[in-house]
Formats: structure tokens, C-alpha cells, sequence
């Protein structure tokens, strides 16, 4: 049996704990609303870029001498496997859902004989895949530095990715990132980078509305456009894939910040009425001890 | 209005202009062309260089720098996909000749021939830059 003293210390610092997490679920909050701006901002620019690819994509595919970045290099034995993580804990699940994902994807590729390697974004991630797959982690990607992600955060990544794919170091690349749909809901999302994934059949549909309505004149040619414009796509899907975890961390700690608020809650009114048992059970107890005295005399 | 043309500039961070006007010129990687209202649908890639916009005719055109990008004409207006836009008057002289000096140094110990196409690459829009301004 605990005694008062002990249970009024226990109380205090749950107490603490409890202003704490409220705190950082405010702030998440708060980041959350700009996290999802910039995500929504980031949207035009990405749903043109894909719009347009598409279009082009599809004539262009299957034609000889097409970009390995879009019709690939022909064989899938080198992957590479881009994580995005978060760079801070206390979010919940969010983390180790990805990290779930993206190893499951690892263990079927490995099961196939394929080589992998793994690029990882945010250290959270790297944390855990150290410890299985430490031999095949090429880089982390620290963005502990980045207050607001910009495209020029997501650049680098982009440009050594290509860089890579370019002196033949891997055949496809995918990414790993939380889609943010709400604060309680973030999809973990498998997305290949290269080569280029063209919108699904639905999506063909509505990009031949759009494009094949009228006949373009290309300058300089399809080809150019295209070459110019595959490279930007890794760099954009790599920029969106960033916004939508920065968002969907912020989402998911705020959940999880909530729900310790409200567990830090439950356990004060659990230890007051502790508490105050104890103190009642010590009163009457020094009454009995008073009372049966008094009568022994 | 019939006679305006509706053009988008986007960048991967946010949509940057969303306005009409009578016309706009845009320098194309095979030479600048001027975009009015009912141009016929075309597509171009575009290289470092000014985005001039009229918002009537005869006017002095407002100025954007563009970084390269692509350029879509189609039915509903102009739209450009612009790594970044900035304006020329935002432009410090003095910045951008260290930015250049740096990138220069950079070229000189580049470790092979992926890492000196991106110096490169910067390079080239840096200089279309500093041109304009002095």
C-alpha cells in the first residue's frame, strides 16, 4: 500500500505529464493546419505535371530509345527503397507503419533474389531499419534542419537519386510516405519513382480528354519535352511524398497526443480516488485506535 | 472577356498567378513566343529567362524571372510549370555574383560527370540571370 505522501507525488507528475502532452497536441495542431496548406498549395502543380505526363507518356512508351526513366532499364534485379520517416517520435504509429510497409516490400524483394538497397529520409526510420537491414542502408537523409519544407529540401534527394539511377547504380526506385487523408487516418503509401508511374486506366481516360481533344505542336519535340520533364517529376513526386508525411506526422502525433491527454486524465481520477480511500482508511483507523484506547481505561 | 487570355503560373510550392491578360511572352527553349487569347493548343519546354506579362496592350509588362520549366497552351488558357519565379526588381546583384562564384568553385572539384551536369545546370540559369540584371 502506497502511502499519501507517495500517491500525492504519483498525482503531481501525472499531472505534469498531462500538461505536457496537451501542449504538444496544440502544436501539432497548429502545424498540422500549416502542413496541410502547404500540401494543398503543392497539389496544382503536381496534378498538371501528372496530367501532361501522362498524355505524353503514353505515346511516347513503348516507342525505341524512350527514357529509361520512364520505360526503365530493362531489368528489375537492383531496388533501390526510398523510406520517409519523421525526424522526431511520439507520433503514435506513424512511424512504424511505414517502416512496416516498406519492410514487408524489402523481405518479398530479398525473397525473390533481387538486390536491395535503402535510402533513408527522417532518422526515426532509419532507427529501425538499422537493425534489421543495417548492410543495405546506402544513406540517411537527416531533415532535422528543415524548419519549412520547401522544394529546394526535396531537390538534393531528388538529384542524388538520379544521379544514381543514371550511373546504373539501381533499375527501380520506390517510395514510402503516410498519405495524410485526416488527423485520424494516414495511409501508408507504396509509390514507384522510377521508372515513371502513368496514371492509371481511369486516369488515361481523362488525360486523353484533355490532351487528345486537340492536336499539339511540341517544342522542341515530345521527346525533349519529356526528357526535361522526367527528371522534375522524380523531384516533385519526392517534394509531394515529404509534404504528405510532414502532414500526416503532425496529424498522427496530434492524435496520439490526444489520446494521452485523455489516458493521463483517467489516471489522475484513478489515483485521486486512491488517494482519498487512503486518507479516509488512515482517519478511521487512528479514530479506532483512539476510541478503543479510551475504552481500555 | 473574350479577348483576355487566362494564364497559371505554378510552382511545386504554390500556385503563384492565377490572372487574364492580353498577352503574355514566354521564353521557349527554341526562341521566345507571345502567347495571346486563342492560341493554338502547343506545348514547350522553356529555358531560364523572362516571363513578360501585358495586362493590356501596349503597356509596361510586368517581369518574372523563371528557372526553366514547361509552358502548356490548351482551350482554357496558358499554363506554366515554373521551377520558381522571382521578380527582377527582388533581385540582389551582388548575391547572385557570389552564388556564381560559389557555383564556379563548386565546378572545379565536381567529382564526375553527373555532379558537374547539375553544377552546370545551375550554372547556365544563374547566368541568364545576372545578365538581365546588369
Amino acid at each position: 500500500m502506497p502511502s499519501l505522501k507517495d500517491l500525492k507525488i504519483r498525482i503531481d507528475s501525472v499531472k505534469s505529464t498531462q500538461k505536457i502532452t496537451k501542449a504538444m497536441k496544440m502544436v501539432a495542431a497548429s502545424k498540422l493546419r500549416r502542413a496541410q496548406d502547404a500540401a494543398e498549395a503543392a497539389r496544382p502543380y503536381a496534378e498538371r505535371m501528372e496530367k501532361v505526363l501522362t498524355g505524353l507518356g503514353q505515346a511516347v512508351k513503348d516507342q525505341p530509345g524512350a527514357s529509361p526513366l520512364l520505360a526503365g532499364t530493362g531489368s528489375e534485379d537492383v531496388q533501390l527503397v526510398v523510406v520517409a520517416t519523421s525526424e522526431r517520435g511520439l507520433c503514435g504509429g506513424f512511424n512504424t507503419n511505414i517502416v512496416k510497409a516498406a519492410k514487408a516490400h524489402i523481405l518479398k524483394l530479398l525473397e525473390d533474389g533481387k538486390t536491395v538497397k535503402i535510402l533513408c529520409i527522417g532518422k526515426k526510420g532509419h532507427v529501425i531499419l538499422r537493425r534489421e537491414f543495417e548492410d543495405k542502408i546506402i544513406a540517411l537523409k537527416d531533415m532535422s534542419a528543415v524548419k519549412k519544407l520547401g522544394f529546394g529540401d526535396a531537390q538534393p534527394i531528388a538529384a542524388e537519386v538520379l544521379a544514381m539511377f543514371e550511373r546504373g547504380e539501381f533499375d527501380v526506385a520506390t517510395l514510402f510516405y503516410a498519405k495524410f487523408q485526416s488527423a485520424l487516418v494516414q495511409i501508408t503509401t507504396k509509390q514507384q519513382l522510377i521508372p515513371a508511374a502513368l496514371g492509371d486506366a481511369a486516369n488515361e481516360n481523362d488525360a486523353e480528354d484533355d490532351l487528345a481533344g486537340a492536336v499539339y505542336d511540341y517544342e522542341p519535340s515530345e521527346e525533349a519535352i519529356l526528357d526535361d520533364l522526367l527528371p522534375r517529376n522524380v523531384s516533385v513526386q519526392i517534394y509531394r511524398g515529404l509534404l504528405e508525411n510532414a502532414a500526416s506526422e503532425q496529424g498522427a502525433r496530434m492524435t496520439a497526443m490526444d489520446s494521452a491527454t485523455r489516458n493521463a486524465g483517467d489516471m489522475i481520477d484513478s489515483l485521486t480516488i486512491t488517494y482519498n480511500r487512503t486518507r479516509q482508511a488512515n482517519i478511521t483507523k487512528e479514530l479506532i485506535e483512539i476510541i478503543s484506547g479510551a475504552e481500555a481505561l | 472577356m473574350a479577348d483576355m487570355l487566362h494564364f497559371e503560373i505554378v510552382s511545386p510550392e504554390r500556385l503563384l498567378k492565377d490572372a487574364q491578360a492580353a498577352m503574355v511572352v514566354v521564353p521557349g527553349s527554341d526562341g521566345d513566343f507571345a502567347a495571346l487569347p486563342a492560341h493554338a493548343p502547343m506545348m514547350s519546354t522553356i529555358r531560364p529567362g523572362v516571363v513578360e506579362i501585358y495586362e493590356t496592350e501596349g503597356e509596361n509588362p510586368e517581369q518574372l524571372f523563371v528557372k526553366g520549366g514547361l509552358a502548356q497552351i490548351s482551350a482554357e488558357g496558358l499554363t506554366i510549370l515554373a521551377e520558381e519565379a522571382i521578380h527582377l526588381e527582388e533581385v540582389d546583384a551582388a548575391d547572385l555574383a557570389q552564388k556564381i562564384a560559389d557555383a564556379e568553385s563548386d565546378l572545379a572539384v565536381a567529382a564526375d560527370d553527373v555532379a558537374r551536369a547539375a553544377v552546370e545546370k545551375e550554372l547556365a540559369w544563374m547566368a541568364a540571370l545576372s545578365e538581365l540584371v546588369s
